[in-house]
């Protein structure tokens, strides 16, 4: 399948444009890789996060990964995403860090909402700081992408963060020309965005070019849901049903992968990478919007979010 | 390390926009994103709702770019806002800077990397001193165009004398700066959309594009530099496996063409070989162009590190490698720079301690006009020389970007303290 036959796609100008995106990320990790002693590549099983480790793959080839992958399961995970997680080690001889959130709430590092409508999302940045301090990572790979969220759009591509983990807005460092400064003092460390400037219709479009594999629920399948709050959140994981509430069957996928309680699936028919890209050149609403619980609570959820340390 | 950008040759437009504070950049990058059909309804709905809280009249597109809380409190940009949308014709990535004279450092971050500059001046007050020191900066950064889009028109009644008044005023400031950049006079209202998509008919007076026509029909320059350059990131060895004995050098091709048997020199130590393969994204390749993202395989074992530069040895123009330089540095600290203070300095791949040697003089950034100066505080620029604990391979800004830029690097702090343009270079030993 060449670039311009592919849906969303209709002029050559965007196969540059993905070319010189890759080759801008491919760029940016190997740079991080090589300025920092100890970095390490988060990953979710989100399609954003297998573009990323792709990219990474690429960019050290013929050579291995010189770096390990951290994903911070938050113990609410849709069971095919933990299958293609474990896959994707095996095949690219990555090696796997899991931070746990439940371990976290076990050992009293942080306190569980609990109640039907309880998400552990906002506990995964005291995970992720500590599995941070806990090996020593001194860079974290991350597949924030600018177009996500206002307060990502404001991000440098190398976000500094301080002992604490916190983001602080207005004081980031200039970045001019992209010339990248990735010196830190001990203890503090960088985030690392080298999809800073991707869409999700460049994800698709790569995932497309290269075949990227992706766990099943980005395509369409049926499942049982409930609508809540506009989402239709599926059934049987941590999701519990209020009274009132009533299961039903929809053909669906998933815009985004998170923590399983408060991340929406779409009614969709798009079964192929085709029909996705389709789906998601048409798309009126954002990702999030669609599908986040979490980033619709408040009109600066995901700053106030980083500030704290997340992703 | 510099990182490949997508220039205008493969499609995509990097603009940012300038401007005083309340000139309405935020409202006009917002007016570019909802006419073409960029903005999703979710986002758009969320703007409406923030709108109405903070008391705007109208819906108030700049609250699309201006994402962090204080900034939406304040109405004002802080930093730079990153946003992208595609036409049929090109794709373009926007930087909305800020336009307080306190967040310059902001706006030169934006600026860095765009091909054109939109300074938005406001119809009613002309040309402020902003104007000029945003014009300046677009200019010494090297921007290929700079767009006076003359906003709030409709404030003014359309009034063509007075827009011709404005436009002429830019362009005889720009006129008379060290560095030639065209200027385009837009006439516009990014409020109610007029020239910014579509043609406005309040302005019969004006026979040019509309702006973002403008911008899909412009044109970016490209280095001119003949030769090859790659900036050595890293050392690829697989250490093991099936190709235990590969050796290549992960890096960017900062200029020219990269060719399977290209002859090469490695700078500063001088050593040559050839090019052995060329490979990209994990495939080998016939020859890579600027910005490709590249492992290169030489034919001899000789010594080559991270910093080092693979120089394609052809080239008309033979590379000047120095530790002494002349720059432009724009400061972004409050430390200020003076005679004799000590930094990092990042030039491509290499990174090494600078001295700066003296400070010529500062730029009035408001006129233009050199001034003598024994220090550079927060936001200002001016002309230093610097003596680098390394040599460099260095080239003039206006001659090769990619050559001729570095980042100074506070040592207490580790942040970025300066941008600086290679004014002029001195070769070693002379």
């Amino acid at each position: 399948m060449t670039m311009t036959e592919l849906p969303g796609l209709d002029h050559d100008t965007s196969a540059a444009h993905l070319d010189a995106l890759t080759d801008e990320a491919i760029t940016i990790i190997r740079e991080v890789a090589t300025e920092c002693e100890n970095p390490v590549l988060l990953f979710s099983g989100g399609k954003d996060s297998a573009v990323l480790l792709h990219l990474a793959v690429l960019a050290f080839a013929p050579a291995r990964l010189p770096f390990p992958v951290m994903h911070v399961d938050t113990g609410h995970n849709f069971p095919e995403v933990i299958e293609y997680r474990d896959e994707l080690v095996e095949r690219w001889g990555v090696r796997l860090v899991v931070a746990s959130v439940q371990e976290s709430i076990d050992q009293g590092r942080v306190v569980e909402d609990l109640g039907p409508r309880a998400s552990r999302n906002r506990l995964q940045s005291v995970t992720l700081l500590d599995g941070i301090a806990e090996h020593g990572f001194d860079a974290a790979f991350g597949g924030g992408r600018r177009d996500e969220d206002k307060a990502r759009a404001k991000e440098r591509i190398l976000s500094f963060r301080d002992r604490q983990g916190r983001w602080d807005p207005r004081q980031q460092r200039p970045e001019p020309w992209a010339l990248l400064n990735p010196r830190i003092r001990k203890g503090e460390h960088l985030r690392a965005f080298p999809l800073s400037n991707w869409t999700e219709l460049d994800i698709w479009q790569y995932i497309a070019r290269h075949d990227v594999p992706l766990p099943s629920i980005y395509y369409s399948h049926t499942r049982t849901v409930v609508r809540r709050d506009g989402m239709l959140l599926s059934v049987g994981g941590p999701v519990v049903l209020e009274p009132g509430e009533q299961p039903f069957d929809a053909v669906v996928r998933y815009r985004t992968v998170g923590d399983a309680s408060c991340t929406g699936a779409v009614e969709s028919e798009a079964s192929t990478i085709e029909h996705v890209l389709a789906e998601v050149a048409a798309a009126r609403i954002t990702e999030r919007g669609a599908t986040r619980a979490d980033d619709t609570f408040s009109e600066s959820a995901m700053e106030d979010r980083k500030r704290e340390g997340y992703f | 390390m510099t990182v490949p950008t997508a220039t205008a040759a493969r499609g995509t437009l990097r603009i940012a926009t300038a401007g005083s504070v309340d000139d309405g950049k935020s409202t006009l990058i917002g007016r570019l994103l909802h006419d073409t059909k960029t903005v999703f309804e979710d986002q758009l709905q969320a703007v409406v709702k923030a709108s109405r809280r903070y008391g705007d009249g109208e819906t108030n597109l700049a609250l699309l770019t201006d994402g962090l809380r204080a900034e939406r409190e304040q109405g004002i940009t802080i930093d730079v806002a990153h946003r992208y949308f595609a036409t049929p014709a090109r794709s373009f990535i926007v930087a909305d800077t800020p336009g307080h004279a306190q967040y310059t450092r902001n706006m030169v971050t934006g600026a860095s990397t765009s091909d054109v500059a939109i300074v938005l001046v406001d119809a009613r007050f002309g040309v402020v001193d902003q104007t000029r020191r945003h014009s300046l900066i677009a200019s010494l950064l090297g921007v290929d165009a700079i767009v006076v889009a003359v906003n709030k028109m409709d404030l003014i009644g359309w009034d063509e004398r007075e827009f011709r008044r404005i436009a002429g005023d830019v362009e005889s400031f720009v006129g008379g700066l060290s560095r030639q950049v065209p200027v385009t006079a837009i006439p516009i209202s990014a409020l109610h959309g007029d020239n910014v998509v579509e043609v406005s008919t309040h302005s019969p007076w004006y026979d040019g594009p509309p702006l973002l026509e403008f911008l899909e029909q412009f044109d970016a320059t490209l280095s001119s530099l003949p030769g090859a350059r790659v900036h050595v990131q890293r050392v690829i060895r697989p250490q093991g496996g099936p190709q235990a004995d590969f050796r290549g050098y992960a890096g960017v091709v900062a200029a020219g063409t990269l060719r399977a048997s290209d002859p090469v020199t490695v700078l500063p130590s001088g050593r040559t070989s050839s090019v052995a393969a060329v490979h990209r994204w994990g495939a080998e390749v016939d020859a890579a162009e600027p910005g490709h993202a590249v492992v290169v395989e030489l034919a001899d074992d000789v010594d080559v590190a991270r910093g080092d530069v693979l120089v394609v040895s052809h080239a008309a123009v033979s590379p000047v490698v120095t530790e002494d330089i002349v720059v432009d540095v724009c400061w972004m600290i409050d430390q200020p720079l003076v005679a004799g203070s000590r930094h990092w300095f990042k030039h491509g791949t290499r990174t090494g301690h600078a001295v700066v040697a003296d400070i010529e003089h500062r730029y009035d950034l408001v006129s233009g006009a050199h001034q003598p100066a024994t220090e550079l505080v927060l936001n200002d620029i001016g002309r230093v020389r610097l003596h680098l604990g390394e040599p460099i391979v260095a080239d003039q800004y206006d001659h090769h970007a990619e050559g001729g830029r570095l980042i100074l690097i506070d040592a207490a702090s580790n942040t970025t303290a300066g941008a600086a343009m290679i004014t002029s270079v001195t070769a070693a030993g002379s």
